[in-house]
């Protein structure tokens, strides 16, 4: 005799299954849910900044971009002409020194302080014509400029929203790859990103999106990072996945432990009570027509 | 009461034989039909003062259900739309929308509680058993309506007039046909505007950004750029549907990165402008805009459906469910430098259609 099934009228037998099939709603949902241009010339390069830039790089970069930053087959592409505005961007985010090479280096906290990233940036802007760091005229956008916002929305949305999601949530690429989220991206970085096209992220030169463009999507990632969420709770701002896990796991599980809890609380009278009203009463109490 | 109402002859035996289903135990065989639970009266059926509490409380769920519905209305009108405020680990909330969320998630929740309670004590309770039965109808039913239809198609005579059977026959085969026929007002039909772009030859690639004619020098390798037709303003009615077939994608790819047969290298780059190429951005599998460049591995994603493009491979399909290559479009440069079309697409663009073969 199967002794679970014997036991499928106990008092905790509904509960259990209830458990249990929340479990593997839960967990099925977190399974399917889961992870040219050119700038104002910002201060001259000094000649101490181009000797520390040389050291820094020398001894912190060299192993992968080679000793004159030519780049080594298999490891590191060249930095020649690839600009200041780069070199701040990849080591102000703390994407490099990359720890190891993999589908995508991610950022983190840097390792340079902002006089040794200049130093370095002054060096490799040094070796060939790039993007220079953008002054902060350029990329410190206005979110509180209505026009300048709803430019910035319209642009965001046709070149940039297809792949780091509306809201500038990120998104998912190949391979491993994916778009990174610009929710706490600094404007100077999101404006140099798009300057200098990081890893798989297309550039935006100046020709092809003027820099007053770039200035008001940042204006526009601003915006959406302070202003009101007309929907209410945003949960990441990653759409139907996440509120569909919210209301999937969460509400619906609200739902069905709130039905049980009625189910449970019977409004039956206890049996001393029965007793009591058939003694006082001499009536029968199942009578109840 | 109902139980005495009941067809006692289908209900279990009863062990204990205490009247109205008495507690039957279980024995060797646990699958055994316990038999109902004894009726068991509740306390608002015997304490009428528990009752009266009982319709107190089911009256106060719905006066709490008027406070929140005036509730709302009040905020609706009160509670600035303007006003947010930050929660931590929740984000940032509209509190007009917070507010009349609340008042009226209160309102219905309320107004569910005192039905459920106003059932669960003061409604009439009684056990109900309703009875499962076979499908089946017995023999002499059956036998009956055979004997009615055969008696029917008998009197009738419907074999017996095989002319005016299929004609009948025939009446009800044509009778959806008005319904079909119909479908033919649907349209008007596409004629060939599935396999024409406003590409024509000469015409400039437009930025959709700046406005501006796109130029060579604008591409550098690495860059995305948008492009529409110069033309495309001219039919302000069209536009959208203009658009939607004719938007392209500008990539510069070095010549080195591209793959293939070497006929296929050559046209993509005899398209192109000294690596400048023009791709459609309209996936060919349901015509989503696909622009998720991967300007290192020239992968060109559409978001819908997660195909994958390979620029370098003629935008050959290398995942997903699109069927066929973005079409490319040939560009060459005119004398001013811009970027201008050589002719439209050689194949149409966009999702598989009916006609396309």
């Amino acid at each position: 005799m199967n002794t679970l099934s014997a036991r499928r009228r106990h008092p905790l037998a509904a509960f259990v299954v209830l458990f249990l099939a929340l479990g593997v709603i839960g967990a099925t949902y977190a399974t399917l849910g889961s992870s040219s241009a050119k700038a104002s010339a910002s201060v001259a390069a000094t000649p101490e900044q181009l000797v520390e830039g040389q050291k820094l790089f020398q001894s912190s970069c060299s192993s992968c971009h080679n000793m004159n930053g030519q780049g080594v087959q298999g490891s590191g592409p060249s930095l020649i002409g690839v600009g200041a505005a780069a070199v701040d961007f990849q080591v102000g985010t703390g994407r490099m020194p990359a720890m190891q090479i993999g589908p995508q280096v991610t950022s983190k906290p840097p390792i340079f302080t902002q006089d040794q990233i200049d130093a370095m940036a002054a060096y490799i802007g040094a070796l060939g014509a790039g993007p220079d760091i953008p002054d902060p005229s350029l990329y410190n956008g206005d979110p509180n400029d209505a026009a300048s916002v709803s430019n910035g929305g319209v642009l965001f949305r046709t070149n940039c929203s297809q792949c780091h999601n509306v809201a500038g949530a990120g998104g998912a690429l190949t391979d491993g790859k994916f778009a990174p989220s610009l929710r706490e991206t600094s404007t100077k970085h999101i404006y140099e990103a798009m300057l200098t096209g990081p890893q798989n992220m297309p550039i935006f030169n100046d020709n092809v999106m003027s820099p007053q463009d770039k200035k008001d999507i940042i204006a526009y990632l601003v915006q959406t990072r302070t202003g009101s969420n007309p929907g209410g709770l945003d949960l990441g701002s990653i759409g139907p996945v996440s509120e569909g896990l919210f209301v999937w796991t969460i509400v619906l599980g609200l739902l069905i432990v709130f039905a049980c809890w009625i189910g449970a609380h019977t409004t039956k009278a206890s049996r001393a009570r029965v007793a009591h009203f058939e003694a006082t009463t001499g009536k029968d109490a199942s009578d109840n027509d | 009461m109902t139980d005495r109402d009941m067809e006692t002859d289908h209900l279990p035996e009863n062990t204990g034989g205490a009247g109205h289903g008495a507690v039957t135990t279980v024995a060797e065989d646990p699958f055994q039909d316990p038999g109902l639970p004894a009726h068991r009266p509740r306390v608002t059926d015997l304490d009428p003062r528990a009752a009266k509490r009982a319709e107190r409380q089911v009256a106060l769920l719905f006066m709490i259900a008027v406070v929140g519905v005036i509730g709302s209305m009040v905020c609706y009108t009160f509670v600035p739309n303007t006003k947010v405020h930050r929660f931590t680990g929740l984000g940032t909330v509209n509190m007009n929308n917070l507010a009349l969320g609340l008042c009226l998630g209160f309102a219905f929740l309320a107004l569910g509680c005192g039905a459920i309670h106003w059932a669960r004590t003061l409604m009439t309770d009684v056990d109900l058993v309703q009875e499962r039965h076979p499908m089946k109808s017995d023999p002499e039913s059956t036998a009956f309506a055979v004997s009615e239809f055969k008696q029917g198609v008998a009197d009738s005579g419907f074999t017996k007039y095989p002319l005016i059977r299929r004609s009948l026959l025939t009446a009800m085969m044509v009778l959806p046909l008005p319904a079909v026929w119909l479908l033919r007002d649907l349209g008007p039909m596409p004629k060939d505007a599935l396999r024409h772009t406003l590409w024509a030859p000469g015409m400039k690639l437009v930025n959709p950004n700046t406005g501006q004619p796109l130029r060579v020098s604008d591409v550098t390798v690495g860059t995305l750029a948008l492009a529409n037709p110069a033309n495309l303003n001219d039919d302000p009615d069209e536009r959208i549907d203009n658009l939607a077939k004719a938007a392209v994608l500008v990539v510069r790819l070095p010549q080195e990165a591209l793959k293939g047969s070497e006929a296929q290298k050559k046209k993509q780059w005899d398209w192109s402008v000294d690596g400048v190429m023009a791709f459609s951005k309209i996936c060919t599998h349901v015509g989503c805009p696909v622009a998720l460049y991967e300007q290192q591995t020239h992968h060109m994603l559409c978001p819908c459906h997660q195909s994958t493009f390979d620029l370098s491979d003629d935008g050959k399909v290398i995942f997903g469910p699109a069927a066929r290559s973005l079409p490319q479009l040939p560009i060459t440069v005119d004398a001013d430098g811009n970027l201008v079309a050589v002719s439209d697409f050689r194949e149409p663009v966009g999702p598989s259609f009916w006609e396309r073969g």
